[in-house]
C-alpha cells in the first residue's frame, strides 16, 4: 500500500519531533537534571514513524527500553513524556516509571519495558483480546536485535502463529545489544529468517527508509487485521548513539558510525519529499519550528512541575 | 451445601464466573482437551469451548505473558501454572510485568489476573513438583497470595480472586485436591486478606496454612486430651495478610507457632513471627517457634519425603513447648 502525501507530512514530522525531542533529553541528562537511565532513539526513527502511521489509537503497542520514538509515534504527549523524564509529578506515570516505563493505556501504549524480551508475551495478550473481544485492532511488538534472541520473544512468536494472532513483531535491528553486535549474538545474517520456525510471513527492510517500513508494515496489520496471523518485519537500523547516555561506545569504530550517520533516516526523507514535491524548503522550516517550539514548551513544562511528594511511594500498587 | 473435593469446588468456581462474566477465560497447559492435569477445569472446554479454554504449548513465559497483556486489555484471565514449581521459567512475565505494571505506570493499568499453581509435597513428585513458593510472592509488592485449605475457602477465594483487579497467584496444595467438605453453592464469595479461625482455643494460637491446616487441626483434637486448648487460625490470604485477626488471637492465647510447608528459613513464618513480635511483643508468654520444612531440596523416596513435610506430631511438640506442658 502506498503511502498518502499527507501521512507522509505526518510521519515526516514525528520523525522530526523524536530527534529533537532525543536531542533535548541528551542534552538535559547532560546537565544532569534528567535522573537514571535515559535511552536514545536517534537514526530510528524511520522504524517507528513507519510502523505506526499504520496504526489507529484503539491498536496497541508494546515497547523497549529505548521507547521514546515508540511513544510519540503512538500519539504519546511530549510533555507528559519529559515530565516523567525529570520525575515529576505530572509526568505519564507521576514519576514512577521513568524512560524505561511511560505507558498510555488510552492511546494502547502498554508501556516501554526495561527487560529486554519482556514485550512479545504481552503483545500476544494484546492481540489475543483483540481476536477474543472480536475488535479488528492489533498488537504490535516492537523489539531489539537483542531481545531477537530471548526465549520470550520465539514462545511469543510461536504462540501468536499457532492461534493466528493479530500481531505485527517488528524487529529493530540497530546491529547492537549494548556492545554484541549481532553477528555475535546469533548466527543468522536476517533477523527475519527466524520466523520460519514458526511458519511465519516475515521481511527484512530498510530501517532507515520510511517508505519502505511503511509499505511492509501496512501489509502486515492488515493480514493481522483481517484474521490471516502474525508476520515479523526486520528492520535494520542503527543506534546512533552510545547504548545509554554517557556510553561512550568504544566497541564500534567511527568510521562505521560515519558510514551509518550518511545514511540517516531523517535527511534521507526529507530529501525524497522534496523531490517528490511534498515539502518546500519552507514548509520543512514551519515544521522543524513547530515541533521545536513543542519540545521546548514541553522542557519548560517538565522543568516547573512539582516532584512528587515522598508520600506517595506507596500509592498506586494495588487497584 | 454440597459436599464436593477441593478440585471440585474450584471447577464450580470457575463455570460461575465464566458463566457471570465472558470476559473471563481459562489458559494454561493442558486445561482444555485433558481438563487440567489434576482435573480442575474438567469440562470447561465442553460448556465455554475453545476460545474462552485456551489449551497452550508448553511455554509458561508465552501463556502466562498473554494472561497479563489480556489482562491489560480488558479481560479477566485464569491461567494454570501446572506445577508452581514452573514459575522459574515465566517469572518475569509475572513479577516485573503484572506485578508491576500499575504502579510503573502511574496508576493507569489495572491487571485483573489469576494464576493458579498447584504446590507442595506428598505425593513422590520430587524436587521440582512439590514445593511451596509462597513466601517468594509474598515478597513481590503487587501480587495478592492465596492460600486455601478447604474446599469451600477454594472456592469462595478463588472466586474473589477472578473479581479482583489485581494479579493474584493463587496456591493449591496438591494433597488437598482430593479432599471434602461443605462448599456453599452458587456465587459464594471469600474476601481475600480475611483470616478463618478454624478452631477456637484459649491457651495457644497455631498459625498454619494449606495442607497444615488439617493437621493443626488434628493436633489440636489430640492436645486437647492433654488439656490443652489450641485455636487454629487459617490466613487463607498471605499478601495482604490478616494481620488483625493474628494479633487478635496471639492477644487472646498469649503463645504463638505458626505452621508451613515451606522451607523454614526465609519462609511465610518469618514475616508472620517479625509481625508479631512488632505488634504484639508485650502479650507473648513464650518465645514464637516455627514449625516448617528442613533447609533442603524436596526429597523423593517415601520416609524422606515424610521426614521432610512438618508432621502433626511435630506440630504438638511446637504447642507442648510454648505452653511449657
Amino acid at each position: 500500500m502506498s503511502i498518502t502525501r499527507e501521512k507522509l507530512v505526518d510521519a515526516y514530522t514525528t520523525m522530526v519531533k523524536i530527534r529533537t525531542f532525543e536531542e533535548h533529553a541528551a542534552q538535559l541528562f547532560a546537565e544532569g537534571k534528567i535522573p537514571g537511565f535515559v535511552h536514545l532513539y536517534v537514526g530510528e526513527e524511520a522504524v517507528a514513524a513507519g510502523v505506526c502511521a499504520t496504526l489507529r489509537d484503539s491498536d496497541y503497542i508494546t515497547s523497549t527500553h529505548r521507547g521514546h520514538g515508540h511513544l510519540i509515534s503512538k500519539g504519546g504527549d511530549v510533555k507528559r513524556m519529559m515530565a516523567e523524564l525529570f520525575g515529576k509529578r505530572t509526568g505519564y506515570c507521576k514519576g514512577k516509571g521513568g524512560s524505561m516505563h511511560i505507558a498510555d493505556m488510552n492511546l494502547g501504549i502498554m508501556g516501554a519495558n526495561g527487560i529486554v524480551g519482556g514485550g512479545p508475551p504481552l503483545a500476544v495478550g494484546a492481540g489475543f483480546a483483540c481476536k477474543y473481544l472480536g475488535r479488528d485492532d492489533v498488537a504490535v511488538c516492537f523489539f531489539g536485535d537483542g531481545a531477537a534472541n530471548q526465549g520470550t520473544t520465539h514462545e511469543g512468536m510461536n504462540l501468536a502463529s499457532c492461534w493466528k494472532l493479530p500481531v505485527v513483531f517488528v524487529n529493530e535491528n540497530n546491529c547492537y545489544g549494548i556492545s554484541c553486535s549481532v553477528d555475535r549474538a546469533t548466527c543468522v545474517t536476517d533477523i527475519a529468517d527466524k520466523a520460519a520456525a514458526f511458519d511465519m510471513p516475515a521481511v527484512t527492510v530498510d530501517g532507515n527508509d520510511l517508505m519502505a517500513v511503511y509499505e511492509a508494515a501496512s501489509e502486515a496489520v492488515e493480514r493481522a487485521r483481517r484474521g490471516a496471523g502474525p508476520t515479523l518485519i526486520e528492520c535494520k537500523t542503527y543506534r546512533q548513539r552510545g547504548h545509554f547516555e554517557g556510553d561512550p561506545a568504544e566497541y564500534r569504530s567511527p568510521e562505521e558510525v560515519a558510514e551509518w550517520k550518511a545514511k540517516d533516516p531523517i535527511p534521507r526523507l526529507e530529501k525524497k519529499l522534496l523531490e517528490m514535491g511534498v515539502l518546500t524548503e519552507a514548509r520543512i522550516q514551519e515544521i522543524r519550528a513547530g515541533v521545536l517550539a513543542e519540545v521546548e514548551e514541553a522542557v519548560r513544562f517538565a522543568e516547573e512541575s512539582p516532584l512528587p511528594d515522598p508520600s506517595e511511594v506507596t500509592e498506586d500498587v494495588y487497584a | 451445601m454440597a459436599t464436593m473435593t477441593f478440585a471440585d469446588a474450584l471447577n464450580d468456581a470457575h463455570r460461575i464466573e465464566m458463566r457471570r462474566d465472558p470476559n473471563v477465560f481459562v489458559v494454561g497447559e493442558d486445561v482444555g482437551i485433558y481438563g487440567g492435569i489434576f482435573g480442575v477445569t474438567k469440562g470447561l472446554l465442553e460448556e465455554f469451548g475453545e476460545m474462552r479454554v485456551r489449551d497452550t504449548p508448553i511455554t509458561e513465559s508465552a501463556f502466562v505473558g498473554c494472561a497479563v497483556g489480556a489482562a491489560a486489555a480488558g479481560l479477566r484471565p485464569v491461567a494454570e501454572l501446572m506445577f508452581v514449581d514452573f514459575v522459574g521459567v515465566c517469572l518475569d512475565q509475572l513479577y516485573n510485568q503484572g506485578a508491576k505494571m500499575r504502579y510503573m505506570f502511574g496508576g493507569k493499568a489495572q491487571i485483573p489476573m489469576v494464576l493458579r499453581a498447584s504446590c507442595g509435597a506428598g505425593i513422590g513428585a520430587a524436587a521440582q513438583h512439590s514445593q511451596c513458593l509462597e513466601a517468594w510472592f509474598m515478597h513481590v509488592p503487587g501480587l495478592k497470595v492465596v492460600m486455601p485449605s478447604t474446599p469451600a475457602d477454594a472456592k469462595g477465594l478463588l472466586i474473589s480472586a477472578i473479581r479482583d483487579n489485581n494479579p493474584v497467584v493463587f496456591l493449591e496444595h496438591k494433597i488437598l485436591y482430593a479432599t471434602e467438605g461443605e462448599v456453599p453453592e452458587g456465587e459464594y464469595t471469600v474476601p481475600l486478606g480475611k483470616a478463618d479461625v478454624k478452631r477456637k482455643g484459649e491457651d495457644v494460637t497455631v498459625v498454619a496454612t494449606a495442607a497444615m491446616v488439617p493437621k493443626a487441626l488434628a493436633a489440636a483434637d489430640a492436645l486437647a486430651a492433654e488439656g490443652i486448648s489450641v485455636e487454629v487460625l487459617d490466613p487463607r490470604t498471605l499478601l495482604p495478610l490478616d494481620e488483625e485477626a493474628i494479633l487478635a488471637s496471639v492477644k487472646k492465647t498469649h503463645r504463638l507457632v505458626v505452621v508451613h510447608e515451606a522451607v523454614k528459613f526465609a519462609g511465610p513464618g518469618g514475616e508472620i513471627a517479625a509481625m508479631v513480635a512488632e505488634k504484639a511483643f508485650d502479650y507473648l508468654d513464650a518465645p514464637i517457634l516455627r514449625v516448617a520444612a528442613p533447609f533442603s531440596p524436596v526429597p523423593f523416596s517415601p520416609p524422606l519425603e515424610q521426614a521432610f513435610i512438618p508432621s502433626e506430631e511435630r506440630i504438638s511438640q511446637a504447642v507442648r513447648e510454648v505452653v511449657g506442658a
